[in-house]
């Protein structure tokens, strides 16, 4: 002990191109942007995966190879995997690598990286349930933990994973709900019998995720030896050092010439060189290796967004909250077409990131919501989202025919 | 200081900026001289010092038909049709004029530092700075460029910009846009020039019970500026009727006087939506601030806009904003929408957008009037302060 338990999260939103209210009623292709702004996805996914998927996963299968006691896990969004499939098949090629390893494992998660779990819990199964039949079709395994988008989390949203057979379910380790207790032990969600909560350890993560290539930190550079160290620093004071970070930390957002790759290359070897008692696990292996320390219990929604930790990146403004209103709206009639493109096209409308872009919060500040932002502001990301939503429901009255349809 | 107007005889933005200037520098401790070249006799010093409540400010005029946006073709029509028998010939000599006069008051007056808004107070400036050796600031709100939209541009004029800019110790700049113009087109070194965005005044925001102006039911969409080429009019006439297309219960109020006043008049009726228009002329004051109030959206269309003063005047009133990306505002400015003066589709999309979604207005003005709020003249004062100071000689 302790034992490092590594996650992390790739994804790609199918961004809404620039739509603009002339186009509702006639162009139906909310996602195909062809132009050289970051909102072609195609060009932005094979930007990505040169960056970072390649080489970094590469890093990885070297390790993997090096050192059989090396373990790491992944969650793939489904709208990832699919981008990949169509615009870099390599990189779902070297996920099938990592995967043959045996040595990693992947989660769970709604497969349109969606915010489904705060309007739906219908909708929310109908996605974790795609993603996994996702999952068990590229990588032939069947994912045992839970996490949820953006990581977010309260006692419902556990109490919905054990329902669907779940083990475990990620967290963001929030100081004000763990109050003195550390994240790094395992606990059991609030109303469960056997879910076990596995908190990120956010000061370890965000110095490698956020930290990493800052000089004004205190301790850059950063290696691999002295995190090593840290770690190990652990050593009786934790069973678990939960590393939870976006996968594009390696080379996207840092990127290589910070060096980051070099850590990430030899951080495998200077854990286990640090000290007899590190070690590597998943967060299954967690799962069956540690009894838990108490209950984890939260009521209101916790995320690892942003430094509130809450849902304000995604539900802070009233643009925010009339989109995402009117996208769930339309769950019933959607449904009841039948119609699996307008029903594909909806969901792909609910994943978490479009309502991001629309956060006002900070905006000014030039911050990280700026610097994510592919929308020249939050405004435009509203405008070109609602119209294409707008063009959305008119396909939707055109295929349902129910009585407040036929009005006007 | 020397300037060429001050409200309520402004014709535009740069009078605004000027007195508002002034006054925040009084409010911080320095005495500043406002030379005028005067062009109605009631613009008295009296009123400032009624303003300002205090005689740090002292105006002084000298008579002279000088307005700050008169270009000099327009200036030679005036000199022909006799309205101006008692003055020179062309612009260029009644700029040269002011210059003459300016070095008599600099004879009289003592002052530490010479600071000149634009080219018609530049030979003023410059004469100051050959009487008393003191540092001369050019404080360039315009360039000839955005005056003629880049064309026309008259050598004249140009030269005497770029020769007051030459002769300046340093030279200021409302914008990064405007700073990009004089290093490119004047050959004035980057150090050289130093970029002093404008601020707003609290006193342009209307009381909370004032009533908005109302065409029930319908929306208003808001243009503020001269109707010259420069500020876009005809673009907005454009958009419009692209709007209109898709949606009637709109109403487009334009306020503002200019030598395309007539030409976007006619416009409008030429593509059939003269009703859906409101041309109010030029208005000032309360009345401006309540047409900012009842605004739906405020849009500046700006071809060239150094600044853009009435984006913040409509955000200090509430209305959100669109604008130009062609402006210096918009580098402050992250609470906005922005579009390219020339794509019509996008701007009437974009009015659109605003009109149909209540949020979008909302959200507009509610963090476009907070991020407008640290925008004071104060600020600008104290930045103009440390350059007064960065001037001087050590020790005064």
């Amino acid at each position: 002990m302790p034992s490092v338990c590594f996650y992390f999260q790739v994804h790609q939103p199918f961004r809404v191109k620039r739509y603009p209210i002339f186009n509702i009623g006639s162009d139906h292709e909310y996602f195909n942007d062809d132009s050289e702004s970051k909102l072609n996805n195609k060009k932005i996914f094979q930007k990505v995966a040169e960056k970072c998927y390649i080489p970094a996963n590469r890093i990885l299968l070297e390790s993997l190879r090096a050192h059989p006691e090396f373990r790491v896990s992944f969650s793939l969004s489904g709208v990832f995997l699919e981008q990949a499939e169509l615009y870099a098949p390599e990189v779902l090629n070297s996920f099938y690598q990592l995967a043959k390893t045996g040595q990693v494992e992947f989660l769970s998660e709604t497969y349109h990286h969606s915010l489904a779990a705060l309007y739906s819990f219908e909708e929310f199964k109908k996605q974790v349930l795609m993603h996994r039949d996702i999952v068990q079709k590229f990588f032939g395994v069947r994912p045992r933990v839970f996490r949820n988008t953006e990581l977010i989390y309260n006692n419902e949203i556990a109490g919905w994973a054990e329902q669907l057979g779940f083990e475990g379910i990620l967290a963001e380790g929030v100081d004000n709900v763990l109050g003195w207790r550390s994240p790094n032990f395992v606990y059991t969600a609030k109303n469960t019998e056997t879910i076990k909560v596995l908190l990120k350890n956010y000061r370890l993560s965000d110095d490698v995720a956020f930290r990493f290539s800052s000089r004004e930190w205190a301790e850059w550079p950063l290696d691999a030896k002295k995190f090593a160290t840290w770690i190990t620093e652990h050593n009786g004071g934790g069973e678990v050092i939960n590393l939870f970070m976006d996968y594009e930390t390696f080379g996207e957002h840092q990127w290589e010439s910070t060096g980051i790759f070099n850590f990430l290359r030899s951080l495998p070897r200077e854990v286990l060189e640090a000290s007899p008692d590190n070690n590597f696990k998943t967060p299954s292996e967690v799962c069956t290796t540690y009894p838990t320390k108490g209950t984890f219990d939260v009521d209101r929604h916790i995320s690892w967004a942003d430094v509130e930790r809450d849902l304000s990146a995604w539900r802070s403004n009233a643009m925010q909250h009339t989109a995402l209103d009117a996208v769930y709206a339309l769950e019933r009639d959607v449904c009841a077409s039948g119609d699996t493109q307008l029903i594909e096209d909806w969901r792909r409308m609910q994943t978490s990131d479009h309502f991001y872009y629309m956060c006002t919060k900070w905006f000014a500040d030039g911050d990280v919501h700026k610097y994510f932002n592919p929308y020249e502001s939050p405004y435009d990301a509203f405008i070109s989202y609602m119209n294409a939503l707008n063009d959305l429901k008119i396909r939707i009255a055109q295929k349902v025919v129910l009585p407040h349809h036929t009005m006007v | 200081m020397f300037g060429w107007e001050l409200p309520p005889h402004n014709s535009g933005g740069l009078g605004v900026a000027c007195y508002n200037l002034a006054k925040a520098l009084c409010e911080k401790h320095a005495e500043v001289i406002f030379v005028l070249p005067q062009r109605c006799d009631d613009v008295s010093s009296d009123a400032f010092r009624v303003m300002f409540a205090s005689d740090a400010v002292k105006v002084v005029g000298i008579r002279s038909p000088l307005v700050p946006y008169l270009t000099a073709e327009r200036y030679k029509i005036l000199i022909a049709s006799g309205e101006l028998h008692h003055f020179g010939d062309t612009l260029l000599e009644e700029v040269m004029r002011y210059g003459v006069e300016a070095r008599r008051i600099a004879e009289h007056e003592r002052f530490d530092v010479i600071h000149a808004h634009d080219w018609l107070s530049f030979p003023a400036g410059v004469a100051a700075k050959q009487i008393s050796g003191k540092s001369l600031i050019a404080h360039v709100h315009a360039t000839e460029f955005d005056r003629t939209g880049g064309q026309g541009v008259n050598q004249g004029v140009y030269e005497i910009e770029k020769w007051g800019m030459e002769q300046a110790d340093k030279v200021v700049a409302v914008s990064r846009f405007t700073k990009d113009m004089i290093v490119a087109k004047y050959g004035i070194s980057p150090e050289k020039v130093e970029v002093v965005h404008n601020a707003v005044d609290d006193a342009i925001a209307c009381g909370g019970n004032v009533r908005p102006f109302s065409f029930p039911g319908k929306s208003i969409v808001l243009f503020v500026g001269r109707m010259t080429l420069q500020k876009g009019p005809d673009y907005f006439v454009a958009a419009a009727r692209k709007v209109l297309e898709q949606e009637k219960n709109i109403v487009f109020v334009m306020a503002g006087d200019g030598d395309m006043y007539h030409a976007v008049i006619e416009q409008a009726a030429r593509l059939g939506i003269a009703e859906h228009f409101s041309f109010t002329g030029f208005i000032r004051g309360k009345e401006l601030a309540r047409l900012y109030r009842s605004a739906d959206i405020f849009v500046m269309p700006s071809i060239s806009e150094p600044f853009g003063l009435t984006a913040l005047e409509a955000l200090k009133n509430r209305a959100p904003v669109l604008i130009s990306r062609q402006t210096g505002v918009g580098e402050v400015l992250s609470h906005c929408l922005k579009v390219d003066f020339w794509d019509v589709d996008e701007m009437a999309a974009k009015i659109l957008a605003v009109v149909r979604y209540k949020e979008l207005g909302q959200c507009l003005s509610d963090n476009g009037y907070e991020e407008v709020s640290v925008f004071t003249w104060g600020a600008v004062a104290e930045q103009c302060i440390r350059l007064y100071r960065s001037l001087m000689p050590s020790g005064v």
